[in-house]
């Protein structure tokens, strides 16, 4: 879902620019009191996983594909912040050197994969997590339905953006996209679930290393 | 948690490297809500920058697949390096 140039109008790409560059900003300032040894490395090696798993598309229903978006994974294993740090680095490279999003669509493109995909899919992960404790399911659970919820809650952001922008109208592209991003979300979720499986069942002190 | 990091790397490389030639070549599900609801041609040609790497394909390279693999390989070792870096500059930054 990485808007292109031109999907957006003036007013739209400078205010979401602004958030973005702010929270970036804020997430910055947050890593740079809390990271300890233990997160620089995984900071290197998820930014790395998640823009390899985003060049992976998978078919989903009728002629369309869909990636791992990986908000919800970063975020779980290293916190909201350093989350939102690691996809605005995967999203920026993507942009400048791979043409992958346009460059007035950064700013969306961070806000919606970053804060709504990494920060806030973090907040419904540790909700969902409170909730059902105890469950011996509760990683893949958790982490199944905040990766799908991630993905469906940034399409839904993103139809709003192509709306207030006047490019379609908000009744068209909001069950379009969330419809869409509701299939690959499936995919979001079962990756999201697997590799948080893999990764606690290898390293189960990485659950308690601090989430920044 | 070096060994964390050389499994971890050698996945993302044998994901990018090995996978990428086969992902599915369908439209992203923007992409496709773009095509079918009219408003795909607003993002064509109006790319404010142009970038070294374009759609994942390492220019001059023939091969399609060979491409895409080496742009793979290129981005993640990049990657890798620029947010092992930010994490050493922000650190660095405490002491």
């Amino acid at each position: 879902m990485h808007i292109p140039d031109g999907f957006l109008d003036l007013k739209t790409w400078v205010t979401l620019g602004a958030v973005s560059a702010g929270l970036v900003g804020y997430a910055l300032k947050r890593s740079s009191r809390k990271l300890g040894e233990k997160h620089i490395p995984l900071l290197g090696v998820m930014a790395a996983f998640i823009f390899a798993a985003q060049m992976l598309n998978f078919p989903v229903a009728g002629g369309t594909s869909g990636h791992f978006m990986g908000g919800v994974l970063a975020a779980v294993l290293l916190g909201p912040s350093a989350g939102l740090l690691v996809m605005a680095t995967v999203l920026i490279v993507q942009c400048l050197v791979f043409q992958d999003g346009g460059l007035t669509a950064l700013g969306a493109n961070v806000f919606n994969m970053g804060v709504i995909g990494a920060m806030l899919g973090y907040y419904i992960y540790v909700a969902l997590n409170r909730v059902m404790r105890g469950n011996p399911r509760v990683l893949f659970i958790c982490s199944f339905v905040a990766g799908w919820l991630s993905i469906v809650l940034a399409a839904s952001a993103c139809a709003v953006e192509l709306a207030i922008s006047g490019t379609v109208p908000l009744g068209v592209a909001l069950p379009a996209m969330a419809g869409v991003h509701s299939l690959i979300g499936i995919g979001e979720g079962l990756i999201t679930a697997l590799v948080l499986g893999f990764v606690f069942k290898l390293r189960p002190d990485l659950l308690d290393i601090e989430k920044i | 948690m070096v060994r964390i990091v050389l499994v971890g790397l050698l996945v993302a490389v044998v994901l990018a490297v090995l996978l990428s030639p086969f992902a599915s070549r369908f439209p992203d599900g923007l992409e496709r809500v773009a095509e079918d609801k009219g408003f795909i041609d607003k993002g064509e040609g109006n790319e404010v920058i142009s970038s070294p790497i374009p759609d994942y394909a390492m220019p001059g390279v023939k091969h399609e697949g060979v491409a895409t693999s080496l742009a793979g390989l290129v981005g993640t070792i990049f990657i890798f390096g620029l947010a092992y870096g930010l994490g050493h500059l922000l650190k660095g930054r405490r002491n």
